[in-house]
C-alpha cells in the first residue's frame, strides 16, 4: 500500500467524522437530534457507517490492487498482514484489504437496495391493506401471516435450487421480496390509527383521491417506525446476503462480497486467519453500527417521549 | 402532649430534570410531625409536591433522577430513616410504616393472587409459614370487608373492581399492623360512592388498629371529614398547618382560602356553588419557583415585600403555640386582606 | 380456553396449507418447461419427455395439485434425485440432529440471555451493564457461522479442546451406546450449539433487559418495594414474572432465528443435520430435498408459534382466567 493510499484512507476517516459533526451540529438543536446523540454509542456507529460508505466510494483511491488481481499467486497467497499488504492476501494471492474495500461496495449496496425494495413493498401493501381495509386488508394481512411462517433462508435456497442460475439482481430483489413482511404490519397498524384521526377525515371530505391522502397524511406519521425497521433491516440482509455467499449462491466469486470473502479464506483459516477474520469483523462492525443507529432512532423518534 | 410519632425536618427532595441541566425542586424544605393514633391531612394541587413527600417518607423515590438532599431528616421511633441500611429500612417498610397508592388499577401486581400478595409481607416481615400468612391473608380480606374471602384469596388483580382492588392494597398494607399507614391519594381514581365507602373503612380500620394515618389529597372535603389535622402544601413547602376545625374556620394563607372556595358544597346557595374555579393559575414547574413567596404570582393580595422577600412559617395559633402556623405576610399586616381588590 | 385453542389451530393448518400451496406453485413456475435450456444446455427430446411423466407435467395442473397434496398427507416428500432415497427417509436421519442441535442452542440461549439481561437490568447504566451491552451487541451483529469459524479456529484447532466438526466420533463409537460415546457425542455438539446460543442468548439479553426495565417502572414494584421486600426478591419474583411474558413471544420469534442459524452453522461443523442436507442438495440441484426442508422449516415455525401462544395463556393469568 502507498503512501497516497495511506493518505486517502486518513482522508476518508477525516471526512467520516466531519460529516458526524455536521450531521451533529444541524440536528442537535431538535429535541429528537438531542435524543439520538444522548446515546452514546450512536455517535460512534455514524462514523463506523459514515467512513465505510466514504472509503466504498473513494475505493481506487484507498486501495493499492483491483479486487480481481491475483498479485503473485505463487509466491503472495496467504501472506500476512504487513505494510505493503495491511490486511494480508487470501489464498488466491489477492490483497484483502482491496477486496474489503470493493466488496464494501457490494455489500452495503446489496443491504441498501434490498432493504429499499422490502420498504417500498412494505410500504405500499401495509398502506394500502390499512386504507383500504375490508377484503383488502384480510387478504394481504393473511399473506404475510404466510410469509412470515417461511424461513427466508429455506425460501431463498429454494428458488436457487430450483432455478440453475439466479442473477444478482435477482437475488437482491428477492431477498427483498422476502423481506417487507414485519414493515407492512407495521405500517397497516399505523394507517389503521391515523385514519382514525380528523385531519385524514376533513381531506377526504375536500374530496381528496385516497392515494393522495395516504401519501400526504399518512405516510409522514408512519415514518419514524419505517425507517427503524428499515435501519434494522439492512443489518439483517447484509448478514443474509453474507450467509447466501458463504455457501456459494450468492454473489458469485472473484466479485468480492463480505460474505464470499469469508469462504474464499476458510479452507485455509489455520494457516491464514486473516483472510476470513476481517472481512468477518467488517460485518459485524457495520452490523453493529446499523443496530446501534437503529435503536437510537428509535428512541429518538418514538413519539411518547416528545414530551418527557 | 405527647411525642410524635413522625417528625419530618427540613426534607429536600430534588430531582435532576430531563436534559441534565436542572433541578427540580419536587419538595424543598417541609417540615411536619405525625402523632399516635392521629389522621394528618396533606392537601395541595397536583405538583406541589405532596405525593414526593409521602414517597420520600419510605424513600421509595427512584434514584436517579431523584435524590434527598442531606440534611434533611425524618425521625421515626427515635431513628432517622433517611440514614438507615437498607436491611434495616426494609425492617421498616411494610411493617411499621405502610402506605397505599393513588392508582389500585396498576399497584397491584397482575401475576399474582391478591392472597400471595397481601400474604407476602406478613411471610417477610413475621416469618409466618405459608399456610398462616394465607390464613391472616383471609382474615385480612374480611377486615377490609370483601365478602367471600376465602374464595377471593385466590382471585387475582384483574378480576376485581377498582374499589375491590383498593380493599386488597389495604389489606396488603395493614397485614402486618403497621403504627403508620400512608395513604396517597387512596380514592382519587374511584367513583364517588366507593370513594366515601373506602374512606369510612380506613376511619374504621384506625379506629380498630390505632394506627396513625397521613392522608394525601387535593381534596379539601375529603380531609374534613377524616382528618385531625391538615398541612397544606405549594410548590414543594407547607404554607399553612392547622387542626381541622381550626383550618376551616380560619384559614389564613391566601391559597388555603382558594382551596376551600373550590369545594363544592351542598348547603351553599347558588351564588357560591358557582365560584368553584377557586384559583387562578397553576402551579409553576418545579424547576422554576417564583422568588420571593412562591404564592405570589397567583395571590390577590401580594404585594412589593411577597415579590423580594420568602416568608417564612409564621405563628398564628389562638390556643397552643405552634398549633396554626402560616407562610404568609399577611400576617403581619392583617389590614391589607380587608381591601381585597376585585371584591 | 378449548374453543380458542380449536381456532388458533384451525389458522395454523391454514398457514401451512397455503406454504404448502405456494412452494406446489414456485416448483410448477420452475418446472413448468423442463426441456426449456435455463443453463444453456439442450436437453434429449426423450429426456424432455421422461422428465415431464416423471413428475406428471402432462396432467392438468388441478390434478398434479390434489396429487401433491395427497401424497403430503401420506408422508411422501418425493424422491431424492441425488441420493436415490425417499426425501422423507433422509430427513427423518437428519431432523433428530436438528433438533438436538437448536433445542440445545434454544436453553443456552434462553439461560444465558435470561442471566445477562437480569444483571444488566439490575446494574442499569453501571459499568457492567455498559460493557455487557457492548458486548452483546456486537455478538447479535455477527454473522453466525463467521462466529462459528472463529470459535472452530481458536478452540478447535489452535488450542484443541473441541473435535473440528461432525455428530460424533466414527472410528471410537459407530453406534451411540454407550456413555463414553454419549460424552463424545455432547462434545461433539458444544461448539454448534454455542455459535448458535451464543448468538441468540445476545439478542434474548438486549429484550430480556429492556423488557424488565420497562417492568420495574411500573408501580406494583414500587408496591412491592412499599411492603419491605429485599430489592432481589422485588427483581427477581415480582419484576421478573412479568418481564416473562413478553419473552414467551420471544421464543415464537428466536425458532426461525435458529433453525436460518442453523443451515449455515451445520455447514460450519459438519453436523448431519436438515440445515446442511439442504445445503448440499442444493449444490446438487436436488430440487426435492430442497423444497421439503423449506416445508418442513415452515411447520415448524408454525408450530412454534402456536407453542408461544398456548405457553402465553398459561403464563400470564389474564388471559388464562378469561379463557376458562
Amino acid at each position: 500500500m502507498s503512501v497516497w493510499n495511506w493518505l486517502a484512507v486518513g482522508g476518508a476517516a477525516v471526512l467520516a467524522l466531519v460529516a458526524v459533526a455536521e450531521i451533529r451540529r444541524r440536528t442537535g438543536t431538535g429535541s429528537s437530534g438531542r435524543r439520538f446523540f444522548r446515546h452514546p454509542s450512536a455517535a460512534p456507529a455514524l462514523f463506523v457507517l459514515a467512513f465505510f460508505v466514504t472509503v466504498a466510494l473513494a475505493a481506487p483511491l484507498v486501495t493499492p490492487y483491483r479486487p480481481y488481481v491475483q498479485i503473485d499467486i505463487t509466491r503472495l497467497a496467504n501472506h500476512a498482514p504487513s505494510t505493503q499488504f495491511p490486511l494480508g492476501t487470501d489464498p488466491f494471492g489477492r490483497d484483502v484489504w482491496s477486496r474489503l474495500v470493493y466488496g464494501a461496495r457490494i455489500s452495503l449496496g446489496i443491504g441498501a437496495l434490498a432493504m429499499l425494495v422490502a420498504v417500498t413493498t412494505g410500504v405500499v401493501v401495509g398502506g394500502v391493506a390499512g386504507y383500504f381495509r375490508r377484503w383488502v386488508d384480510a387478504t394481504l394481512m393473511r399473506l404475510v401471516d404466510v410469509g412470515l411462517a417461511m424461513p427466508r433462508v429455506f425460501m431463498l435456497l429454494m428458488v436457487v435450487a430450483l432455478w440453475d442460475h439466479v442473477p444478482l439482481t435477482v437475488l437482491v430483489l428477492l431477498i427483498g421480496l422476502t423481506g417487507w413482511f414485519g414493515t407492512s404490519r407495521l405500517v397497516r397498524a399505523e394507517v389503521l390509527s391515523v385514519r382514525e384521526r380528523e385531519f385524514v377525515a376533513a381531506a377526504r371530505a375536500l374530496g381528496a383521491e385516497p392515494a393522495r391522502v395516504i401519501l400526504r397524511h399518512v405516510l409522514p406519521n408512519a415514518a419514524a417506525p419505517i425507517i427503524v425497521s428499515a435501519a434494522l433491516g439492512i443489518g439483517n440482509v447484509m448478514l443474509l446476503e453474507a450467509g447466501l455467499s458463504f455457501l456459494g449462491l450468492g454473489v458469485p466469486s472473484p466479485a468480492p462480497s463480505w460474505g464470499n470473502m469469508i469462504a474464499d479464506g476458510w479452507p485455509k483459516m489455520a494457516v491464514a486467519w486473516w483472510a476470513s477474520t476481517f472481512p468477518g469483523l467488517a460485518i459485524s462492525l457495520v452490523v453493529m453500527a446499523l443496530n446501534a443507529v437503529g435503536d437510537a432512532l428509535r428512541d429518538a423518534l418514538d413519539p411518547r417521549k416528545e414530551t418527557a | 402532649m405527647t411525642e410524635p410519632l413522625l417528625r419530618v425536618r427540613d426534607l429536600k427532595t430534588y430531582f435532576v430534570t430531563e436534559h441534565g441541566s436542572g433541578t427540580a425542586r419536587a419538595v424543598d424544605g417541609v417540615s411536619f410531625d405525625l402523632y399516635p393514633g392521629e389522621t394528618l391531612g396533606l392537601v395541595g394541587e397536583s405538583g406541589c409536591g405532596k405525593t414526593v413527600t409521602s414517597l420520600s417518607v419510605l424513600r421509595l423515590i427512584p434514584e436517579p433522577p431523584g435524590h434527598i438532599r442531606p440534611g434533611s431528616f425524618i425521625e421515626f421511633a427515635g431513628r432517622n430513616l433517611l440514614t438507615l441500611a437498607p436491611r434495616e429500612l426494609r425492617a421498616i417498610r411494610g411493617n411499621q410504616i405502610a402506605m397505599i397508592f393513588q392508582e389500585p388499577m396498576t399497584s397491584l401486581n397482575p401475576v399474582f393472587t391478591v392472597g400471595d400478595q397481601i400474604a407476602e409481607a406478613a411471610i417477610v416481615h413475621q416469618r409466618l409459614s405459608r399456610r398462616a400468612a394465607r390464613a391472616r391473608a383471609i382474615e385480612m380480606l374480611k377486615l377490609v370487608g370483601i365478602p367471600d374471602p376465602a374464595q377471593r384469596v385466590d382471585h387475582y388483580p384483574h378480576q376485581m373492581s377498582g374499589g375491590m382492588r383498593q380493599r386488597v392494597m389495604i389489606a396488603m398494607a395493614l397485614v402486618c399492623h403497621p403504627k403508620v399507614l400512608i395513604a396517597d391519594e387512596p380514592t382519587t381514581a374511584l367513583d364517588v360512592t366507593i370513594q366515601a365507602q373506602i374512606l369510612e373503612l380506613l376511619e374504621r380500620l384506625q379506629a380498630e388498629l390505632g394506627m396513625a394515618v397521613m392522608l394525601i389529597t387535593h381534596d379539601l372535603g375529603v380531609v374534613a371529614g377524616s382528618a385531625d389535622r391538615v398541612v397544606v402544601m405549594y410548590a414543594g413547602q407547607v404554607v399553612e398547618q392547622a387542626p381541622t376545625p381550626d383550618l376551616f374556620a380560619r384559614p389564613l394563607h391566601p391559597y388555603t382560602v382558594g382551596l376551600l372556595a373550590s369545594v363544592p358544597r351542598l348547603d351553599a346557595p347558588s351564588r357560591a356553588r358557582a365560584r368553584l374555579h377557586g384559583i387562578p393559575g397553576q402551579v409553576p414547574a418545579a424547576s422554576d419557583w417564583p422568588g420571593g413567596c412562591r404564592f405570589h404570582p397567583r395571590c390577590p393580595y401580594a404585594w412589593d415585600r411577597c415579590r423580594e422577600e420568602e416568608p417564612p412559617l409564621l405563628d398564628a395559633s389562638t390556643g397552643e403555640p405552634g398549633s396554626h402556623t402560616v407562610r404568609c405576610w399577611l400576617l403581619t399586616e392583617p389590614q391589607r386582606r380587608t381591601g381585597r381588590p376585585g371584591s | 380456553m378449548a374453543a380458542w385453542l380449536v381456532r388458533r389451530l384451525a389458522a395454523s393448518i391454514a398457514i401451512v396449507w397455503a406454504v404448502v400451496t405456494l412452494t406446489f406453485v414456485i416448483v410448477h413456475l420452475a418446472h413448468g418447461s423442463p426441456c426449456g435450456q435455463s443453463d444453456g444446455r439442450p436437453v434429449a427430446p426423450e429426456t424432455c419427455a421422461a422428465l415431464i411423466r416423471r413428475f406428471g407435467l402432462d396432467r392438468p395442473i388441478g390434478i398434479q395439485y390434489v396429487k401433491y397434496l395427497g401424497a403430503l398427507l401420506r408422508g411422501d416428500l418425493g424422491e431424492s434425485l441425488a441420493l436415490h432415497r425417499p426425501v422423507a427417509d433422509a430427513l427423518a436421519e437428519a431432523l433428530p440432529n436438528t433438533f438436538t442441535l437448536t433445542l440445545t442452542a434454544l436453553v443456552i440461549d434462553f439461560a444465558l440471555g435470561l442471566a445477562l439481561g437480569v444483571y444488566q437490568a439490575a446494574r442499569e447504566r453501571r459499568f457492567g451493564d455498559i460493557a455487557l451491552g457492548n458486548a452483546a451487541l456486537f455478538v447479535n451483529s455477527m454473522p453466525t457461522f463467521w462466529l462459528g469459524l472463529v470459535l472452530l479456529l481458536l478452540l478447535a484447532q489452535w488450542l484443541r479442546l473441541f473435535p473440528v466438526g461432525g455428530l460424533r466420533d466414527l472410528v471410537l463409537c459407530p453406534r451411540m451406546d454407550s456413555l463414553p460415546c454419549l460424552a463424545d457425542f455432547a462434545w461433539h455438539l458444544t461448539l454448534p450449539a454455542l455459535t448458535l446460543g451464543l448468538v441468540g442468548a445476545a439478542g434474548t439479553a438486549r429484550y430480556q433487559r429492556a423488557a424488565l426495565l420497562e417492568v420495574v417502572r411500573q408501580d406494583f414494584v414500587r408496591t412491592a418495594r412499599a411492603k419491605g421486600l429485599p430489592e432481589r426478591r422485588v427483581l427477581l419474583v415480582h419484576a421478573l414474572r412479568n418481564a416473562l411474558l413478553p419473552l414467551v413471544t420471544l421464543f415464537g420469534l428466536t425458532f426461525p432465528f435458529l433453525l436460518t442459524g442453523a443451515v449455515l452453522v451445520e455447514t460450519v461443523f459438519a453436523w448431519p443435520g436438515m440445515g446442511r442436507l439442504a445445503v448440499t442438495a442444493i449444490l446438487q440441484r436436488d430440487y426435492p430435498v430442497v423444497t421439503a426442508a423449506a416445508l418442513i422449516a415452515s411447520v415448524m415455525v408454525v408450530l412454534g408459534n402456536l407453542l408461544a401462544d398456548v405457553l402465553y395463556g398459561v403464563a400470564d393469568p389474564r388471559i388464562r382466567v378469561r379463557a376458562t
